[in-house]
């Protein structure tokens, strides 16, 4: 799973989509787990570095990380090719 | 190494020029407290979902209602609404205030006499008055308001019978320039039916015209309507005194003030649009002021307003059951209270904040009810931080009418806890048992046991 390689990422959460023009707002921990993505780390790696880092259990994580991505999906942020893979 | 808050990741696509040119208001502060006692604590003592009321929310709200008006003008009534809530708790908080009672079936009639009302203090409106229901209002001498003529002629023969005089008023109504205008109920002002109405009574001896009522609607955004409806009433009391010499002792402009809920499809929030009090009394007041009474004879004011006095002293505490993400990609959140108990979520887009700490980041989302049914949507939109289950939401000014038509629909009825002056806490009616909602049912002998 890869973020678009043009996609922008600002400090405070806003992240701008050039092709299309539109731009989001994500939380602290969304724009983790996007800069995360863009550095290449797969979703496995992504979860085991949350639950060693927040109070939380596996669980609530993966549910949590899936329903992100499928946003990301929605949201037409991901690599076309590798929408559908894991 | 400490570990740091979790919360769920979230993204949300930014609406430029959407917005509203207030922006969307959402909360920032938890709501985590109701007079002293809070919401956490009150879900573990008395479970969950749970209808609190501020009786000091209600004490508050009539006594700045009342002083809207009497400091306009020198003789005003306020007569419970008791369809609005009619929890014995809540209408004795009305009565210690000084409110009369304003009833509009025998079920309700005989609810204001067991609170203690005495019968000359009730007002009993309505179409459905029964024989029975009449006679015994005959004989309290309350104030039967007449709502057709087939009620008018079988109260004259009733009076004629039990050879009493019926104190009686004319319900009116009329248009005000807010439509639909509600004339299902009374005598129509402009067709000369309310007048003909009235003439009927004061030639009959058996009944006494203490007043005239009218109930122009509800939810009334316009004070204006009711200048004019104000306007309207005094002319006919103004046409009595002239044509018979009688002073009309009250004009009842009904209920109808608007709470600071916000109705489906409304622009700007209830709390931003509805009316003050003080702006209702300024139109009501001065349109029966300049009317043309003599200062002795002005009638007094009574008023029925219900939604707004007790609105904003009802809260409904619950909890999250679980989340969803919809087919087209939108947030969903589902509670453990829906349609059946928050009966208003049909009119209103009901404020909801979340009971504990959250970030600002807030995703758009779909509230909904536990119920197995497709029309059980509390929200269909508010912006609201992400909530886990097992969290805690309170939704704001449910007082009015939810405790009179929510339904014994899949679930059983919560509780309702009253928070008094002194902030302790009363139950007002208990969560409904499965043996309290099948003691009225009968099971034929014949249909225990079966074998599957
Ligand atoms: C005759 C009468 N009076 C008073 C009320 C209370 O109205 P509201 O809650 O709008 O103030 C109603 C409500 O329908 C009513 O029918």
């Amino acid at each position: 799973m890869k973020i678009k390689r043009n996609i922008a990422v600002s400090d405070s959460g806003f992240v701008f989509n050039p092709t299309t023009g539109e731009s989001f707002s994500t939380n602290p921990i969304g724009l983790e787990i996007i800069m995360a993505l863009k550095s290449h780390q797969g979703p496995a790696q992504i979860q085991a570095s949350i639950l060693d880092r927040y109070t939380t259990d596996q669980v609530t994580v993966e549910k949590d990380l899936s329903d992100f991505f499928d946003m990301l999906a929605r949201l037409d942020l991901l690599e076309q090719d590798e929408k559908n893979q894991d | 190494m400490k570990k740091c808050q979790y919360e769920r990741p979230l993204i949300q696509r930014l609406n430029v020029g959407l917005m509203n040119k207030f922006g969307t208001r959402t909360e920032y502060v938890p709501f985590t407290h109701i007079d002293g006692n809070s919401i956490k604590a009150l879900l573990a003592a008395y479970g969950s979902p749970l209808f609190v009321i501020s009786e000091a929310t209600i004490r508050q709200t009539l006594r700045d209602a009342q002083r809207a008006f009497r400091t306009r003008y020198p003789k005003v009534q306020f007569a419970w609404s008791y369809k609005t809530n009619y929890l014995n708790a809540v209408c004795c908080v009305f009565h210690q205030e000084g409110s009369w009672a304003e009833v509009v079936s025998g079920f309700e009639y005989q609810k204001a006499l067991k609170n203690g009302v005495p019968g000359n203090k009730i007002i009993f409106n309505g179409p459905d008055k029964t024989v029975g229901e009449l006679e015994l209002a005959i004989k309290n001498s309350s104030l039967i308001h007449i709502d057709h003529l087939d009620e008018l002629y079988m109260l004259k023969e009733l009076c004629m019978k039990l050879e009493l005089k019926a104190r009686v008023a004319v319900r009116v109504n009329m248009d005000t320039g807010v439509y639909p205008i509600w004339d299902r109920f009374g005598f129509n002002y402009e067709n000369g039916q309310a007048w003909d109405a009235i003439n009927k009574i004061m030639l009959s001896d058996m009944m006494d015209l203490c007043g005239l009522h009218c109930h122009i609607g509800t939810f009334m955004l316009t004070p204006s309507a009711y200048a004019v409806a104000a306007y309207k009433m005094a002319d006919l009391a103004l046409g009595v005194r002239q044509k018979f010499n009688r002073s009309i002792q009250y004009i009842d402009m009904g209920g109808g003030f608007a709470s600071k809920n916000t109705l489906k499809g409304s622009y700007l929030p209830g709390v931003d649009v509805s009316p003050s009090f003080d702006q209702y009394a300024e139109a009501i007041t001065t349109a029966i002021l300049n009317a043309g009474f003599g200062e002795s004879e002005l009638p007094m004011i009574v008023l029925e307003t219900g939604r707004a006095l007790v609105d904003e002293a009802g809260f409904l505490l619950g909890t999250v059951i679980a989340n969803k993400r919809l087919g087209d990609g939108r947030r969903a959140t589902v509670l453990d209270f829906g349609v059946n108990v928050l009966f208003t979520s049909f009119w209103y887009d009901h404020k909801i904040s979340p009971a504990q700490d959250f970030s600002r980041y807030t995703e758009d989302t779909v509230i909904f009810g536990p119920l197995c049914m497709n029309i059980d949507v509390v929200r269909e939109n508010v912006p609201l931080p992400p909530l886990n289950r097992g969290d805690h939401v309170v939704v704001h000014t449910v007082g009015a009418y939810n405790l009179t038509q929510w339904m014994q629909f899949i679930s059983l009825r919560p509780a309702v806890v009253m928070i008094d002056m002194n902030d302790q806490l009363h139950i007002i009616r208990e969560r409904e048992t499965m043996s309290s909602v099948e003691k009225d049912e009968r099971l034929p002998d014949y249909l225990t046991g079966f074998k599957l």
